[in-house]
């Protein structure tokens, strides 16, 4: 209990279900071999975390901040930027770090500064003001950041999908450097995500649901809300711009429509929503389910799409054609929002009989 | 305190002329930076023009949410609905638009604007019950909700229409400018500066001459005295978001002649610049929104004249700079 900061999960199916998804993402590599099972299983690890430092800020202190994938995006340029530089050494990724973690958290406490001092409001629409500029800086400084193109870079020696680190004889399949890589990805995403979990938990997190529920009382109690909402708002970016550098160094490759373009915005919010706000477990299971259906199932829209267009139906072929990914996901959003508020965590706390453990209200 | 006596008029309130005076003075600052009057002329007006643009988009959202406490984060959709609908009656008509006849031409815009009106109006009255109503009172799920909308609207709009951009050409006997010596004034800008003025002086006049817009004002100040002296604040309400949302449409169609061409995705710049002009003007606050949108198109224009690089972040810099000095926008109306 130690590890999850005294906050299990507490639902037999919800612990169920995490484990299996644990266990499910640690033997990808042996259980399903090819390239596509590992990218995916990579970037349900990527957007747990992600989604998880979204959670702190949605979920936990109640403000919609729309500039997530902002920090998200730093953390993948300072690294792509730094390897692209100083060419695939150990030094280039140290620095990357050095320089994308401070700097998200820099942006984000003055951000959280002029707009978390007057409304709750304001910071929603200030925070998509600032990310729809900071998009439109990113492509334009094209010397420093590749412009539309993005920059493609190479990892270390270690992490080359090239080096055998132990051959297929010994274990009867073959370690590399991506899987490695893989695993590097896993392990700090589930110390991201742990740390979290300490966070909201800690007599920090107490107050910033506090601030969440009533934000005039949690002030007359002597707390200073735009401090703890400005310290939430850095920590949920520096676990943003981390997850970011974990993303780039699995795609070798940092570019806007990967780090930072509005849709991933939506993708996230509504994993937050499908998982559960408030929970942080949520983030697991949302990220799991949306990054499954958004592989898989959009294929399965090609072939609905295909076969309308072929049964001579009208506008049907453009509504599933996969493209239209987004209609789809806008109306699952609202329908998730407006049905299931608590989302899947909050579903099985409350189906698995302790009532009392549904704090979302 | 001073003795009032009966006969005496009451005090009048004070009247705040700081914020109006900001963009005349950033005109005038800006004279001798550019040098040229005649190109400070052309960019003024300019600025002028797309600042009434802006504002005709932006008014309704700010009263929705001063009256209402609610933010549509979809806003934006409706003025790309507008856009759309208005290529529906312009592309058929395109022979009237080309004739050199302001009154053929007009015979044309009229109906298109018209019509991109009473669609996002009726778009409007969709999303205010469907996506709104379940969520009054809840900012977050508000926020979620909207945004949800804006996606499932810009989505319908690129199934429907496809991803190209059409093409909107302005209409013959638009184009061109009014000469006066070396100054040139785009007639278009003249016609939108024409028309922002007559919505702002329209929507002055109901809120201010009108009995309807003493309960909204009343309703903007505080909503539950209205209620308990027996007004159907939900109606009126349900009346100002759908007025919102055609005069989106109307500043789509003009934003869509503007730029001669009409996309799916016109509406997250725009949504993002009329969310800047709102904070800046003040959440609630038509005359700051007005204001706010004059200052942002001046940013625009001026900054890139000046400082073609800056104009990427020129808008957040005035944001901040207004924030500074005035942390609750230019005019700062509601309590909340």
């Amino acid at each position: 209990m130690m590890i999850l900061s005294g906050d299990p999960p507490r639902s037999r199916v919800l612990t169920l279900v995490l484990v299996l998804i644990i266990l499910a993402l640690v033997a990808t590599p042996f259980l399903f071999p090819g390239a596509k099972a590992l990218n995916v299983a990579a970037k349900i690890c990527v957007f747990a975390a992600l989604v998880a430092s979204y959670d702190l800020l949605l979920g936990y202190t109640g403000s919609v901040s729309f500039a997530h994938t902002m920090f998200y995006g730093i953390g993948s340029y300072a690294i792509a930027i730094a390897l692209y530089g100083m060419g695939p050494n150990w030094a280039a990724v140290a620095t990357g770090i050095v320089v994308g973690l401070p700097l998200a958290a820099l942006l984000a406490l003055a951000i959280g500064l002029f707009s978390l001092r007057v409304a709750a409001i304001f910071f929603a629409m200030i925070t998509l003001a600032v990310a729809s500029a900071f998009q439109v800086l990113a492509s334009q400084l094209s010397w420093l950041t590749g412009g539309e193109d993005g920059r493609s870079f190479q990892l270390p020696e270690l992490l080359r999908p090239g080096t055998v680190l132990i051959s297929r004889n010994v274990l009867g399949f073959e370690v590399n450097g991506r899987i490695l890589t893989y695993y590097l990805l896993f392990a700090v995403s589930a110390v991201m995500i742990l740390a979290l979990l300490r966070v909201v938990n800690s007599p920090f997190g107490r107050v910033l649901q506090a601030i969440r529920e009533n934000r005039f009382r949690a002030e007359a109690l002597g707390f200073r809300t735009v401090f703890h909402l400005t310290y939430a708002n850095c920590l949920a970016a520096l676990v943003a711009a981390g997850a970011g550098i974990l993303n780039a160094l699995w795609l070798r490759y940092a570019g806007p429509d990967t780090s930072l373009s509005f849709s991933i915005m939506l993708d996230i919010l509504l994993m937050v929503v499908i998982g559960g706000m408030g929970t942080i477990y949520g983030a697991i299971i949302g990220a799991t389910i949306f990054i499954l259906a958004q592989n898989y199932l959009q294929s399965l829209m090609g072939v609905a799409s295909k076969a309308a267009s072929e049964a001579g139906l009208p506008l049907l072929p453009g509504l599933l054609h996969p493209d239209r990914w987004l209609l789809w996901l806008g109306l699952l959003f609202i329908a998730s929002v407006y049905f299931f508020p608590t989302g899947v965590v909050g579903r099985l706390r409350n189906g698995g009989g302790d009532k009392s453990a549904d704090t979302s209200h | 305190m001073t003795e009032l006596a009966a006969t005496d008029p009451l005090p009048k309130p004070k009247r705040d002329i700081a914020p109006i005076l900001l963009p005349i003075a950033v005109a005038l600052v800006m004279i001798p930076l550019i040098g040229s009057p005649s190109t400070w002329l052309t960019l003024t007006a300019a600025s002028l023009a797309m600042g009434m643009m802006i504002f005709i988009m932006a008014s309704g959202l700010t009263l929705v949410f001063g009256l209402m406490d609610v933010l549509n984060f979809g806003h934006g959709a409706f003025i790309a609905v507008g856009a759309y609908v208005a290529t529906l009656v312009l592309a058929p008509f395109a022979a009237s638009l080309q004739a050199d006849s302001l009154w053929m031409n007009l015979a044309v815009l009229a109906p298109a604007a018209l019509l991109s009106m009473a669609v996002s109006g009726a778009l409007g009255l969709i999303v205010e019950r469907v996506l709104i109503l379940p969520v009054y009172g809840q900012h977050l799920k508000q926020i979620l909700m909207t945004t949800g909308g804006l996606i499932v609207a810009e989505q319908t709009l690129y199934a429907v229409w496809g991803p190209q951009i059409i093409p909107t050409p302005l209409p013959t006997s638009l184009r061109g400018s009014f000469i006066f010596g070396d100054v040139a004034i785009a007639k278009y800008r003249v016609l939108a500066m024409l028309i922002g003025l007559a919505v702002f002086i329209a929507i002055q006049l109901v809120l201010n001459r009108t009995k309807l817009g003493l309960l909204i004002r009343a309703g903007v100040e505080n909503r539950e005295m209205v209620e308990a002296l027996g007004y159907r604040i939900r109606r009126l309400f349900l009346g100002v978001f759908m007025t919102g949302s055609a005069l989106a449409g109307l500043g789509g169609v003009m934003w869509a002649l503007y730029r001669e061409q009409v996309h799916a995705s016109m509406s997250d710049d725009l949504t993002v610049l009329i969310f800047i002009v709102v904070i800046i003007g003040g959440l609630g606050s038509i005359g700051g929104c007005f204001i706010g949108a004059i200052l942002v198109a001046m940013v625009a224009n001026y900054g890139g004249f000046l400082l073609p690089k800056l104009a990427l972040v020129s808008n957040i810099l005035l944001m901040v700079a207004i924030l500074m000095w005035r942390p609750r926008g230019l005019y700062a109306v509601t309590s909340r």
